[in-house]
């Protein structure tokens, strides 16, 4: 299985100066597996230069795995170019939107308004389909399978992990470990820890035996006090988690769009110092920034 | 309110005050939901203490969309499965909505009259959004539309015959259903919803936008704006039913703010579609 970034940056793309080593797009992740099945999870503006790609080796079949519909994990997909030509077959898959009551097929419906967008989906001439996913439900991709698995954000998120070959990749798109909503003084603090704890434990078993963990980690731990509920993680949480889950590779995303290269590697490398190596712990974990371009191979 | 008779005043407050409370849990949530950093733990003990929206909420989420492996029990479970924020607007949906009678007396078209109701107030807060964001909520827009015709409720459900008699001048005599509850009732719907919005201390502005609704020379304000012409809108689509026969053969002008041209306007809004798919979606869940 293979796994290239082509977008890395949260909620709105950034590019210039500051951000040229790891990128400006929004999110997008390619995953090729053994037999070369086509997954990308979500469709920021790092879809569009995938797309780019895609169409040196016709005909493409992809399956794109929408991990929520905030607009910065979107707005890439009508610029998805291979939609637009017949032959190819594209397999748009994601959550049901309980407070809109429609499926992932408002995606595209929503982005593809006059107002805002010149092509009907009528004019889109490869075959598309849409699928719902539902929490734990495994689906079949070529010889990989995508389980779909519910996280914290402020609409629906799944987080995806996909098993190939006795590898496995996990990607949360975005995500913020569950905040305890009432003050520690509260009644109710005790049992809400209690079902939060029991929500996270339920997520490291699903994620048990992992490779590769690709976690939303936007914030420092000193910036997160205000930005709690926002539904982000942050580096350090992220760090410890790939730690506890005894991941291979953790892979850090969904860069601030505000914090240029050297602020972010200098954050990135502070949580990592502050983690520091634990007395009696084997971590062989390798920890990385996501950055456009960034291939892992296993 | 001065041209009524006291009479009338009296009888028209009878039927009102015979009318539910609007409810302080749904009032709770509006009131918590404008402000963008109000605390979750609040929102969540208000849901709770509401029986029947904490009931929608459970539906919802055990609905087989999630998949989850256990039945979610409390609201503080639904928190941590789909996320403050998505319960919170779900709670926003069933709270606007919950307020509405089931059943009405006299051959009333509740669900049409519900359905007329939620895309008048999906696209009084579309424009609210889209032309007069400054100047008036889109949150009471939005309420604005869900009640403008709240009035006509009262008076199908306590004042039956008057009301009958009114829908069948307007459609003998080819005239606006306020016009013949003006006639027959010597009050139209407005008033009464406005005398029934106040009961449930809503802010002023609401209550004179739902009283003047139909009133042309009443003072405009961005909501009225925002009310009438999300109403005419509805009415020229022939979408849903608001209980009045009477159909206009041409749109009267819409306020400058929007242009002078209903259609391009709908177009400015996106698909009304979208806005009548959720509107049925949510009128379903409300009688379910």
């Amino acid at each position: 299985m293979k796994v290239r970034f082509w977008g890395v940056r949260g909620s709105i793309a950034s590019p210039g100066p500051h951000t040229v080593r790891h990128g400006g797009n929004t999110t997008c992740i390619e995953v090729r597996t053994d037999d070369d099945s086509l997954i990308i999870l979500d469709a920021g503006t790092g879809i569009f230069p995938l797309a780019q790609q895609l169409l040196k080796r016709m005909p493409v079949q992809a399956n794109i795995f929408m991990t929520h519909t905030h607009w910065d994990h979107i707005q890439g997909l009508p610029f998805f170019t291979p939609l637009y030509i017949p032959g190819n077959q594209v397999r748009i898959h994601g959550g049901y939107d309980v407070v809109t009551r429609r499926g992932v097929e408002q995606i595209m419906d929503v982005q593809l308004q006059y107002s805002f967008f010149p092509v009907r989906e009528a004019e889109m001439k490869a075959a598309i389909d849409y699928r719902g996913v539902n929490a734990g439900e495994p689906i079949v991709v070529g010889d990989a399978t995508v389980t779909p698995l519910l996280l914290n954000h402020p609409v629906v998120n799944f987080g995806y992990r996909i098993d190939c070959g006795g590898k496995s990749v996990f990607f949360t798109g975005d995500h913020e470990p569950w905040p305890n909503i009432y003050h520690p003084d509260d009644n109710e603090h005790a049992e809400f820890q209690q079902m939060i704890d029991q929500q996270q434990a339920q997520l490291d078993a699903a994620l048990a035996g992992l490779d590769i963990l690709i976690a939303d980690s936007s914030y420092t731990l000193a910036e997160y006090p205000a930005k709690v509920g926002w539904g982000h993680g942050t580096l350090e949480g992220s760090i410890a988690w790939g730690r506890r889950l005894g991941v291979k590779t953790l892979v850090c995303t969904h860069h601030e769009p505000e914090r240029g290269d050297d602020a972010l590697e200098a954050v990135f490398a502070d949580a990592l110092a502050a983690a520091g190596p634990r007395a009696g712990e084997q971590c062989d974990t390798e920890f990385l920034l996501s950055r456009e371009g960034l291939e892992l191979v296993l | 309110m001065s041209e009524l008779t006291p009479e009338l005043e009296r009888k028209l407050g009878m039927a009102v005050e015979r009318m539910p409370a609007f409810p302080r849990s749904v009032q709770r949530v509006l009131e918590l939901t404008r402000n963008i950093n109000c605390l979750p733990k609040e929102i969540v003990s208000v849901i709770e203490k509401d029986p029947v929206m904490t009931m929608k909420i459970f539906k919802v989420i055990n609905s087989a969309y999630y998949g989850l492996p256990n039945k979610i029990t409390s609201v503080g479970q639904s928190v941590v499965y789909l996320g403050i924020n998505t319960i919170k607007n779900l709670a926003l949906g069933f709270a606007a909505v919950g307020i509405l009678p089931r059943t009405m007396p006299g051959g009333f078209d509740v669900q049409g009259y519900l359905l007329h109701s939620l895309v008048v107030a999906g696209v009084a807060r579309q424009l609210g959004v889209q032309f007069a964001k400054a100047e008036a909520d889109p949150g009471d827009c939005y309420v604005a539309g869900l009640l403008h015709d709240f009035g006509k409720i009262v008076l199908a459900q306590f004042m039956p015959a008057e009301f009958h008699q009114a829908v069948a001048y307007a459609a003998e005599k080819h005239v606006p259903l306020h016009e013949a509850e003006n006639w027959v009732i010597g009050a139209n719907h407005g008033v009464v919803g406005a005398m029934l919005a106040s009961r449930w201390t809503f802010p002023v502005e609401l209550v004179d936008c739902i009283r003047d609704h139909h009133v042309p020379a009443a003072a405009p304000t961005a909501l009225m704006d925002c009310l009438r012409t999300a109403d005419q809108i509805v009415r020229l689509h022939a979408i849903g039913n608001s209980g009045n026969p009477w159909r206009e053969n041409e749109a009267p002008a819409a306020p400058d703010r929007f242009g002078d041209d209903l259609d391009a306007l709908v177009e400015q809004i996106g698909s009304l579609d979208r806005i009548v798919a959720e509107a049925m979606s949510f009128a379903q869940v409300a009688h379910e």
